[in-house]
C-alpha cells in the first residue's frame, strides 16, 4: 500500500533583507511515499537546502503547506515541533554536529534523553546502533578521536536512535573521503531495506544513484523528478 | 525530560568544556573576590584612621581654670588657681554628674629630669589612674601610677618612650631604675606605649607622676593646672559639660555663668574633623564598592555572554535533535547556577584570604564585613545568571536553523 509521508504543497520561501528579497525556494510541490529513497539534487543555491530545512521542521516556509505523516506542520506548537524532530526525523547533517568532547554513546544517547527515555534502555538502544554502523569499539571515544566517516555513521546511528519514519539526510558524504562515502551509502541502503523513508541531498550523481527516485532542482524549482531505475551496484565504476 | 536528566546534563557540559568553564568561573571569582578585598582595605583604612583619632581622647572634656576675679578687676596668669583636688574628686563622686565616665585630675609642669650622666628637660604630670583611660594611654611595661601611690604621695614615675630615649637610651627598660627630679629621686614603675605626635603636647615625651607627688613635692601648689573629663558616650559630650559647668559654679558659689572661675573645652573640633573624615571615607568607599561591583559585574557579564553566544550552534543542534525551548534554558539556566554558586564560593574564600594577607602585610586592621560579601555575591550571582540565561533564551527562540547557521 503507497501511503504518503511527505507532501509538500507549494512551498516558498523567501528571505527578506533591507535591500534584496532573496527567493529560495518557488513553489514547490511533490510527494514523498513511506519507504522510498529520494536524491534530491542540484548546484549549490538551487534552495535544496532550504527545503530539506523545511522538510525537517528545522525551518518555516513563508507560504505553502507541509503535512508530514498527516499533520500540518504549520499548526504545531514549538514544542510539538521538537517531539517531530526528536521521534519522527532523523537529521544527518553535512558537518555531522556531533557534540564536541563528548563520547560517540552520549551523542546517540542525547535524542533518547530528549525523549525520556531511561538511561538503562538509552545506553542499550545506542550500543546497538553504534554497532550496527560498525562503531560497536568505538562506544568511548569522544567525536575528535575519530575519522570523519567514522562521525558520520555516529550521526546515522543517533539519527536512528529513536527508530524515525524518516531520515533526511544534508549532504551526508560532503565531508568525508570517497571510500568512506561507499560504506555510508550501503549503511543507508540497508536502512532504506528495513523501511525507513530516506531523503538525501547531493550535487555528486554518483552518490544520488543509490537512490531509487532522483528530484533535481534549480533556481529554487523541480525541474526534473524521475525513477532512478539503474540503481548501481556497491562496485564503482571508476573506482 | 526531567529535572534531575538536565542538571547532569549540564554537569557534564560543564565538566567536557574545562577551559570554558575554568574562565567563566575565573572571572566569577575575580569580580566577587576583588569587591570583598577592596571594600574590606576600605574598612581596614578608616577603622584605623577612627582609631587613630579616638585614641586622642574622642570624648574628651578639659576643664582649664580662669583667672578668678575680684569685681572688676581680673588677676593675672598666676592667680589661676581656681581648680583643686577636691574639685575633681566632687566632681567624680556627685550623684547628680550622670554623663562623666571618668575623671582625670591633672598638674603639669616642666622640669629637669637626671639620670647619672644624662638629663632632659620635659613635661612632668602629675596624674591619677584614671589619666590612661582618659588620654588612651596604654603602658609598655610595668604598671602606671596606682591610687596607692596617689593616696601616699609616691615617689615613682612613669615614662613616655622619649624620655626612656633620652635618658636610658634606645631599648632598654628602665623599671626599678631611678631618676632625680627637681631634688628628689624618683623610681621608675612604668613606660607608655608610642603614641607618635610631636612638637608641644607630645604624648611620648613625658613623665608621668602621682598627681600629689607633683603638688606637693615638685612643684609646691595646691591648684591643679586642668581636669580631664571623659563622657559616657560622644552624643553626652554636651550634657556633660553643661553638668559640670552648673556644678563646679555652685560648688564655687558663683551664681553668674558669665563669672566663671573655670573653663570647659571640649574636643568637639577634633569631633566634628572625625566625622568629616568617616564620612569622607564612607563615600569613597562606597564609590570603590561600586567601581569595583560594576567592573567585576562587566567581567562576569562578559564571559557569560560569551560562552553563551559561543553555544548557539551547539543550541541549535539540541533542537534539531528534539530538545524542546524549556529543557534549553533550563539546562542553561543550570550551568549558569552552578558557575556563579562555585565561582561566587571560591571568590568569597579568595577575597578573604586576599584581605587577611594584605592585613598581615601591613600590619593593619583586618575587617571583613558580612554585607560586603552579602552584596558581592548577589550581585555577581545575579549577573551571571541573568546573562547565562538570557542569550540561550534568546537562541532558544530561534528557528533550529538559524540557531545551527549561528557565526
Amino acid at each position: 500500500m503507497i501511503t504518503p509521508i511527505i507532501i509538500a504543497d507549494h512551498l516558498s520561501k523567501v528571505y527578506q533583507t533591507e535591500a534584496f528579497e532573496t527567493v529560495a525556494l518557488a513553489d514547490v510541490s511533490f510527494t514523498i511515499n513511506k519507504g522510498e529513497f529520494v536524491a534530491i539534487m542540484g548546484p549549490s543555491g538551487s534552495g535544496k537546502s532550504t527545503l530539506m530545512h523545511i522538510l525537517g521542521a528545522l525551518d518555516q516556509p513563508t507560504k505553502g503547506k507541509y503535512v508530514l505523516d498527516g499533520k500540518n506542520i504549520e499548526t504545531l506548537s514549538d514544542d510539538e515541533l521538537a517531539d517531530i524532530r526528536n521521534r519522527q526525523i532523523g537529521f544527518v547533517f553535512q558537518a555531522f554536529n556531533l557534540l564536541p568532547r563528548t563520547t560517540t554513546l552520549k551523542n546517540v544517547m542525547l535524542p533518547m534523553a530528549y525523549a525520556g527515555i531511561p538511561k538503562e534502555k538509552r545506553v542499550a538502544l545506542a550500543t546497538k546502533y553504534l554497532k550496527m554502523v560498525g562503531l560497536g569499539d568505538r562506544l568511548n571515544h569522544t567525536s575528535n578521536q575519530i575519522s570523519g566517516g567514522q562521525q558520520q555513521r555516529v550521526a546515522i546511528a543517533r539519527a536512528l536512535s529513536l527508530d524515525p519514519a524518516i531520515i533526511l539526510a544534508d549532504e551526508p558524504t560532503g565531508n568525508i573521503a570517497t571510500a568512506q562515502a561507499e560504506e555510508i551509502m550501503s549503511l543507508f541502503k540497508d536502512i532504506n531495506d528495513k523501511g525507513h523513508t530516506i531523503v538525501m541531498i547531493t550535487h555528486e550523481p554518483d552518490i544520488a544513484q543509490h537512490a531509487r527516485r532522483i528530484i533535481t532542482m534549480r533556481d529554487g524549482q523541480i525541474i526534473s523528478d524521475r525513477k532512478n531505475s539503474g540503481q548501481v551496484k556497491f562496485t564503482h565504476s571508476h573506482q | 525530560m526531567e529535572i534531575r536528566e538536565i542538571i547532569s546534563e549540564s554537569l557534564s557540559s560543564l565538566t567536557l568544556n574545562k577551559m570554558r568553564t575554568g574562565l567563566a568561573i575565573l572571572g566569577i571569582v575575580i569580580g566577587i573576590g576583588s569587591v570583598i578585598a577592596l571594600i574590606s582595605l576600605g574598612q581596614a583604612t578608616q577603622a584605623s584612621i577612627s582609631a587613630r583619632i579616638e585614641s586622642l581622647g574622642s570624648n574628651l572634656l578639659t576643664i582649664n581654670p580662669g583667672s578668678s576675679s575680684q569685681g572688676s578687676v581680673r588677676g593675672g596668669a598666676g592667680s589661676r588657681t581656681t581648680l583643686t583636688l577636691e574639685d575633681a574628686t566632687a566632681i567624680a563622686t556627685s550623684p547628680e554628674i550622670t554623663s562623666v565616665k571618668t575623671v582625670s585630675p591633672e598638674y603639669s609642669g616642666r622640669s629637669q629630669v637626671v639620670t647619672g650622666s644624662n638629663n632632659t628637660n620635659t613635661q612632668i604630670i602629675g596624674s591619677t589612674p584614671a589619666y590612661t583611660e582618659v588620654h588612651k594611654l596604654e603602658i609598655a611595661s610595668g604598671n602606671f601610677i596606682t591610687p596607692n601611690d596617689v593616696d601616699s604621695m609616691n615617689k615613682v614615675a612613669v615614662l613616655g618612650p622619649q624620655v626612656v630615649t633620652d635618658l636610658f637610651g634606645e631599648g632598654i627598660d628602665p623599671l626599678g631604675q631611678t631618676l632625680r627630679i627637681s631634688g628628689h629621686t624618683f623610681t621608675v614603675i612604668g613606660t607608655t606605649m608610642a603614641k607618635g605626635g610631636s612638637g608641644f603636647g607630645n604624648q611620648d615625651d613625658m613623665v608621668y607622676v602621682p598627681v600629689t607627688t607633683a603638688q606637693k613635692q615638685l612643684f609646691g601648689v595646691k591648684h591643679l593646672s586642668s581636669i580631664a573629663l571623659e563622657a559616657k558616650t560622644a552624643d553626652l559630650m554636651i550634657t556633660a559639660q553643661n553638668e559640670v559647668g552648673y556644678f563646679l559654679l555652685a560648688r564655687h558659689k558663683l551664681s553668674d555663668p558669665t563669672q566663671a572661675d573655670f573653663s570647659i573645652f571640649s574636643q568637639q573640633d577634633i569631633l566634628n574633623t572625625a566625622s568629616a573624615t568617616t564620612s569622607t571615607f564612607t563615600t569613597l568607599l562606597s564609590g570603590v564598592a561600586a567601581i569595583s561591583l560594576l567592573v567585576g559585574g562587566i567581567g562576569i557579564m562578559n564571559i557569560m555572554l560569551v560562552t553563551v553566544t559561543e553555544r548557539i550552534r551547539e543550541i541549535g543542534l539540541r533542537k534539531a535533535l528534539g530538545a524542546k525551548k524549556k529543557t534549553i534554558i533550563t539546562q542553561f539556566l543550570a550551568e549558569a547556577i552552578i558557575l556563579t554558586f562555585v565561582g561566587g564560593f571560591i571568590g568569597i574564600f579568595l577575597g578573604i584570604l586576599t584581605s587577611y594577607l594584605i592585613s598581615v602585610m601591613t600590619s593593619s586592621l583586618f575587617i571583613i564585613s558580612p554585607i560586603s560579601v552579602l552584596l558581592a555575591f548577589a550581585v555577581s550571582v545575579v549577573i551571571g545568571i541573568i546573562f547565562g540565561w538570557y542569550p540561550a533564551q534568546k537562541a532558544a527562540e530561534l528557528q533550529p536553523i538559524e540557531a545551527l547557521r549561528y557565526e
